[in-house]
């Protein structure tokens, strides 16, 4: 059985896509450095349309009404510009209601896209640009630190991290946070209250690495305007000891944290980049691998989640566990020393 | 006895849900269809495998394991057809709930009728309503345009008008739909369903023939005011769907390659096979089929040949969790447990299962958490499917219409749980009135056979005959009002050997009478303080009843059902009603 990769990597080469929702423009080109925040691509979008019936307007069919309409598609309009114009003894002109571009013109009627708006892709993490998406984005490569996580609220920010984080079941207050954290991304442990959401934000701070999220926080998490990265999900959880041993050894380096939502179709997950130069590249690591003997795991799903073990047996066939299940499973000795015999769905394997 | 129309041909039928993919495999033993072993595996549409592929084979080969026989070529192929050395099948089959929830447009006339059958449609499938046109509905073309394109949907349902009624109104929207359409990237464009106007089938094809992602059209959905007819219109939805799911998910290409086209929407096919054993059986108070998986939980009910469909990704055991809070609220889930855990355990226990859909309880607290939330998401898909059940002589529409079987399905229900355990959960869950027999699906069968039966008619009632459904037992369901503790029935079984077993049955009690399966007794009722023991308000009779893994059951804890308020009182009462089934 095939087991997902959760990547907790002190060293690796990291390739991303990015890639814009709708068609657009390009910034970048082959080879480009970039950093985190740079924007790679940019497209434009109708926040709404307008619908002017010209037919309707003039009482007249279709047919006449499209001998009236003075503008085709892909015409950009200023407000107040002519669209269509009776030509009467005296004349009447259906005028742009508001700047914008032609996208229809035909059947007695024009459809115009107005009140653009802009979307700005970032890179997301610093590198070099291996490839183009044409009209899309970008593939962008680097090499450093990766740590992945489970849950993020969707934005992506840089700096230098603090780590605030003394051990696995810390909680991180809002007391804690105090100026001279101003600008930089935090490292903490498990946060329980609000107090310390808006704490944050009143620094500001650059973003937030936690081990842990009170789940009655996730809403409010979704408006911080600063990334909020989980690593091991809701609840007062401890750090992951894969993250806790490798995250704070990077205080006061410069990180990236791509608060990334989720999306378990698109394969876009949480992560914190830290940049590294090497003379070699080290290879990408794989998104999954078969689960084997001796493997390091993290644990999904109580009673022990988010700790890691490693794999001690596979037993063949289908286990049955205590709770009735029968399902193939693994044989993991915890760090705590504890053995558990884990359905292998419950894990995934770190590396 | 009937003989398969096609002789001795083996059929691998393969489910893939979103989280565990079954390959299943029927071949005919002694003339006749048997079911022959399962295999499966966490299924794959998700990240980071991303392919519907790599699950579907792992499932076959954990199927190879079982029954010997190798199914998968060194290319990692089928072998189909079978070989003379006996690997491989004749045909395969598949059925899908796996991928994103399918965003819905709705667009009809009247709320009422047209517009209530478009969601009546959206409701057969995994989808759920984004947006919704119609006549009621004062935006501007241009603020509908707008609000279509902000809805992102994958699948726009079109109702509207009786076949050479209204025209005007529902062009005007089809040109909405169609320019809205034309606006969005090609592969984002959504598929469309045509199933409005018949007359207007030609407009239809000239606006949003090239612009939709996929147009079908079929029969009129509502061809006069006071008829609804979804047959057609569910069929071409199934299609789309499985086009769509080629669209969004790698491997169903290949899929349908393997099948030659032979997939089917698992709700549409679990649906299938109701509307079919409704009419094979003979129903006429009806079939109810739950199946509660990770995507959804599917209610299916026939009436005669009747078919009410609902499937509520809202309702479903895996990423939907998080969601499910805005349906119900924590006491009602935690009214079901058996264990002292706080409102704020059992919240991050549905965002945490969210995270990661695919996960299963290790341990029997996990599991009895597990099972408490099953519980109440089966209750409540079975309460909003039961709006569209017929009225079925019952005063409050809480309380469901007699029926004459029930058959669950889904991990859920029988996974890791003793029958009784199964049998427990869906009497509290759906509960039902009267006197009907309940079977468990434990392999999850029944849509596989609703998609088999294209390949041949007779292998549903042949793998059904041979016994493939697990009988739990007839339930005696008593309604009353009266206080807990009150004797509201007495019953006598007579065994066909003249024995008898009796019992005093109280109000807010279970009690189970021994009945083998296969065997048959004659079961005397006489109800108290005008209960109702299936036979009507205090009225006393006797019934054939036929045994099951649990005999006889009759539940006396009322309709709805009574659950102490008292915490510790219920948990207490939950343990005892576990013992009384056996733990």
């Amino acid at each position: 059985m095939l087991a997902p990769v959760l990547h907790v990597l002190p060293l690796t080469t990291i390739v991303r896509e990015r890639v814009l929702p709708v068609a657009g423009k390009v910034n970048a080109s082959v080879n480009q450095k970039v950093n985190p925040t740079d924007v790679v691509a940019e497209a434009t979008f109708a926040r709404e349309h307008v619908l002017l019936d010209v037919a309707r307007a003039f009482g007249v069919t279709a047919k006449a009404a499209d001998k009236m309409i003075k503008v085709k598609e892909g015409d950009r309009l200023s407000q107040g510009a002519v669209v269509a114009e009776n030509g009467g003894f005296i004349s009447r002109a259906i005028k742009a209601p508001r700047a914008g571009r032609v996208m229809v013109a035909g059947g007695g009627q024009v459809l115009m896209e107005v009140g653009e708006a802009r979307i700005e892709l970032r890179a997301g993490l610093p590198g070099v640009v291996t490839r183009i998406v044409p009209e899309r984005g970008v593939v962008i490569r680097t090499v450093g630190a990766l740590i992945q996580g489970t849950w993020g609220n969707g934005r992506v920010e840089n700096g230098l991290m603090t780590s605030l984080i003394e051990k696995e079941d810390d909680v991180l207050t809002a007391d804690r946070l105090d100026v001279s954290l101003r600008g930089s991304v935090i490292l903490g442990g498990h946060v329980r209250d609000q107090e310390t959401l808006r704490a944050a934000a009143d620094m500001p701070v650059r973003g937030l690495i936690i081990s842990s999220l009170n789940v009655s926080l996730i809403q409010p998490a979704m408006q911080m305007k600063y990334p909020i990265l989980v690593l091991d999900g809701f609840g007062a959880m401890p750090m992951n000891s894969a993250a806790f041993q490798l995250l704070p050894t990077h205080n006061k380096n410069e990180v990236t944290v791509n608060a990334e939502f989720p999306d378990r179709y698109s394969g876009g997950r949480p992560e914190v980049v830290i940049p590294k130069q090497v003379e070699n590249e080290p290879e990408e690591p794989q998104d999954f691998v078969p689960f084997a003997v001796g493997q390091r795991v993290r644990l999904r799903r109580s009673p022990h989640t988010g700790m890691i073990g490693s794999i001690a047996d596979l037993p063949e066939g289908l286990s049955k566990l205590p709770s009735g299940l029968h399902a193939p499973a693994a044989e993991v000795k915890l760090e705590n020393g504890e053995a558990a015999l884990v359905p292998l769905v419950n894990l995934e394997v770190v590396g | 006895m009937p003989t398969s129309l096609v002789q001795n041909e083996s059929i691998l039928a393969i489910e893939v849900g979103s989280a565990t993919t079954r390959a299943v495999l029927f071949d005919v033993v002694e003339g006749q269809y048997r079911f022959v072993a399962a295999g499966r595996a966490p299924s794959t549409a998700e990240a980071p495998f991303r392919d519907i592929g790599i699950g579907v084979r792992e499932a076959i080969s954990s199927l190879q394991e079982v029954t010997g026989g190798r199914l998968l070529g060194q290319d990692g192929n089928l072998i189909a057809p079978s070989q003379p050395d006996g690997s491989g099948v004749d045909s395969a089959v598949a059925t899908i709930s796996a991928g994103p929830i399918v965003r819905t447009v709705i667009v009809g006339l009247l709320p009422d009728v047209s517009i209530g059958s478009a969601r009546h449609l959206a409701e057969s499938t995994y989808s759920r309503v984004v947006e919704t046109l119609d006549l009621s509905d004062h935006r501007k073309p241009d603020q509908q345009l707008d609000a279509i394109l902000r809805a992102r949907p994958d699948l726009v349902i079109l109702t509207g008008g009786t076949d050479g009624g209204a025209s005007r109104s529902m062009m005007k929207m089809l040109e909405t739909v169609g320019l809205a359409c034309y606006l969005m990237p090609q592969q984002k464009r959504p598929m469309a369903l045509y199933a409005g106007n018949r007359e207007l089938a030609g407009d239809v094809q000239e606006l949003l023939g090239e612009h939709a992602g996929m147009l079908k059209i079929s029969h009129n959905v509502r061809p006069a005011l006071d008829e609804e007819d979804a047959t057609s219109a569910s069929g071409e939805l199934a299609a789309l769907f499985v086009n769509l799911r080629q669209r969004q998910l790698k491997g169903v290409d290949e899929l349908n390659l393997w099948t030659g086209g032979n997939i089917l929407p698992t709700s549409y096919a679990q649906g299938r096979m109701v509307r079919f054993l409704s009419r094979q059986y003979e129903s006429t108070r009806g079939l109810l089929s739950v199946n509660i998986g990770a995507s959804a939980t599917t209610v299916a009910a026939g009436f005669g040949g009747d078919l009410v469909l609902r499937t509520y990704p809202q309702f479903g055991l895996g990423e939907n969790l998080s969601g499910l809070l805005q349906h119900t609220d924590l006491e009602s889930i935690m009214r079901w447990l058996p264990l002292d855990i706080s409102p704020n355990t059992l919240r991050e226990y549905l965002f945490q299962k969210s995270l990661y859909p695919g996960t299963l309880p290790a341990t029997s607290d996990d599991q009895a958490i597990a099972q408490a939330i099953a519980r109440q998401v089966m209750y409540l898909a079975v309460r909003a499917a039961r709006r569209s059940f017929p009225v079925g002589g019952q005063a409050s529409r809480d309380v469901l219409p007699s029926l004459d079987l029930i058959v669950a399905g889904g991990g859920a229900v029988s996974d890791g749980l003793s029958l009784g355990q199964s049998l427990l959960m869906l009497l509290d869950a759906i509960q039902p009135v009267g006197i009907l027999p309940i079977l468990i699906d434990q392999n999850n069968l029944l849509p596989l056979l609703g998609v088999a039966a294209a390949r041949n008619n007779y292998l549903p009632v042949q793998v059904i005959d041979s016994g493939a459904f697990i009988g739990l037992g007839t339930v005696v369901s008593v309604s009353a009002s009266a206080k807990y503790g009150e004797q509201i029935l007495r019953a006598k079984m007579t065994y066909s050997d003249g024995t008898d077993a009796r019992v005093d049955l109280k109000f807010g009690g279970l009690e189970v009478l021994p009945l083998s399966s296969g065997q048959t007794a004659r079961l005397s009722l006489q109800p108290l303080q005008r209960a109702d023991a299936g036979l009507g308000p205090g009225r006393s009779g006797s019934v054939t009843v036929t045994g099951g893994a649990m005999g006889v059951v009759i539940d006396g804890r009322g309709r709805p059902l009574q659950l102490p308020s008292d915490p510790v009182r219920r948990r207490e009462t939950i343990k005892k009603w576990y013992y009384t089934v056996g733990g």
